[in-house]
């Protein structure tokens, strides 16, 4: 049994999101707080704009849910970055307890499933769960130089420049964190660092199996299933990996990443990154939830545990995937 | 499960995951890297013309000009973020060329200029041209020594 069931049910009462240009010209562009018009954020670094869009999240969850700092009982957030910096100096600009996470790009669902867990304890009140990426800073660090003029691979994704936030409290809204699975670290042995969907999908279908196996729900239990970000490539495969052992997420799976961008010029598979899922779920799949057109969702973000070191030494692609139930009630 | 058992991964998920990866289209690659590496040679002979006739250099001079032209042709691409626009459309035909090595090296110059000027853009600056120096200064001397006992 992997999977926790809340019994107080934790809520999820407001988020805060932000995206840069290239993502705001895609589907979440009308739901989230800030449109960014240029990706630098005002700021001299591509990392201090990264840390900059996270603390904006951060602070206009808050302020969504006119809540002040003292309300505040924790910060639980992480990101791309090595020693998870972004997280850490947003925390610096607050003065609430930070507890730094990082599981790659299921941070936000592995963030959400912790502040729950707490929340759900009664140990506190409120807690908010947040991450971010940036693609520059991403590439950088993973990749090549932005100006070096080498070509990307078909399967390539593009990391989104995004954060996205979420306020997890006791009550105060209809929207529930009703049960959480906790992802086991899966590799199935894939090298390839430009094939994230590839490597991730293995760990998401086994989170997901898990899932249904502990709740005994069906996948038409719920409305809709969001993973992280696979990118086209990686739902595909998710579809058929999940469908061989009886499974089938078809009619309601969709993946944050595949939808995120709407114009095809390098994006490739789609997007990936924490914010990815960050951006997607806080603004367009919560705001769906809002509406009551969406009921039931279960959300897990996937996440590739790698770093540039791993791979230099050969190593393949360790991945995971946390996975949260978001249900109206 | 440690070391050497890792190595029992799964090979038909990896043989089924190659199956689904997009093809490399490699006649479009090749023709495109055709015309603009093509191109940035017909620059390059242009320059040498017009030194030619206007500066009345030749032999080696002539030759070094011209590199150190397309050079910074290359470099300045790159800082006006045009470079890799180019080498995404055309691939091997503008990273093969001297402009292409010339972008490797200010890339990344640019790129770590944030972490200061000895630590950052002059420590980075050959982190992709590293290489080509390295195994082109090993591939000269080799067949320098060939040369030398023929």
């Amino acid at each position: 049994m992997h999977t926790i069931f809340f019994k107080n049910k934790p809520r999820i009462i407001s988020t805060g999101t932000i995206a840069g240009p290239k993502e705001c010209a895609g589907i979440v562009g009308q739901y989230v707080d800030k449109a960014l018009p240029d990706d630098t954020f005002g700021e001299s670094t591509y990392e201090k704009a990264e840390c900059k869009m996270l603390t904006y999240a951060i602070s206009k969850a808050m302020e969504n849910a006119a809540c002040k700092e003292e309300d505040i009982d924790m910060l639980i957030s992480g990101d791309l970055l090595n020693q998870i910096i972004s997280a850490s100096f947003a925390a610096r600009d607050f003065n609430i307890p930070f507890l730094g996470v990082y599981s790659a790009c299921s941070t936000m669902s592995e963030s959400m499933a912790v502040a729950a867990s707490l929340i759900d304890g009664g140990y506190f009140q409120k807690i908010v769960a947040a991450t971010g990426s940036h693609f520059s800073s991403a590439e950088r660090q993973y990749r090549y130089p932005l100006e070096l003029g080498n070509t990307r691979p078909p399967q390539s994704q593009w990391t989104v420049t995004g954060a996205g936030a979420t306020l997890i409290a006791n009550q105060g809204s209809d929207i529930a964190i009703t049960c959480a699975t906790f992802g086991k670290v899966v590799d199935f042995g894939i090298t390839d660092v430009n094939n994230m969907g590839a490597a991730m999908c293995p760990a998401v279908a086994s989170s997901l199996l898990q899932h249904f196996r502990d709740t005994g729900r069906k996948p038409e239990y719920y409305d809709l299933i969001v993973t992280g970000d696979l990118g086209a490539l990686g739902s595909r495969l998710l579809k058929d990996l999940t469908w061989e052992k009886g499974v089938d997420i078809q009619p309601n799976h969709v993946d944050c990443g595949e939808i995120i961008y709407n114009v095809v010029e390098d994006e490739f598979q789609g997007g990936s990154g924490a914010g990815c899922s960050a951006v997607v779920f806080n603004s367009y799949i919560l705001d769906k939830i809002k509406k009551r057109e969406l009921n039931k969702v279960l959300f897990a973000a996937t996440g590739a545990l790698l770093s540039t070191v791993s791979s230099g030494q050969g190593e393949s692609i360790p991945c995971i995937s946390h996975v949260v139930a978001i249900e109206n009630v | 499960m440690t070391g050497k058992n890792r190595q029992n991964y799964n090979k038909n998920y990896i043989d089924y995951v190659h199956s689904f990866e997009p093809p490399t289209k490699h006649f479009k690659n090749c023709f495109r890297a055709f015309l603009v590496g093509g191109l940035i040679c017909c620059v390059g002979q242009f320059f040498r013309y017009i030194l030619e006739s206007a500066f009345s250099l030749s032999g080696d001079e002539l030759a070094g000009t011209v590199s150190i032209l397309l050079i910074f042709v290359g470099t300045l691409l790159t800082g006006f973020g045009v470079y890799d626009r180019i080498g995404r459309n055309a691939g091997a035909g503008s990273i093969v060329p001297i402009t292409g090595f010339a972008n490797s090296v200010a890339s990344p110059a640019i790129e770590f200029k944030t972490e200061g000027m000895i630590y950052g853009m002059a420590a980075k600056m050959f982190i992709v041209a590293g290489p080509i120096i390295v195994f082109g200064v090993l591939a000269g001397t080799l067949v320098g020594l060939i040369y030398l006992f023929l």
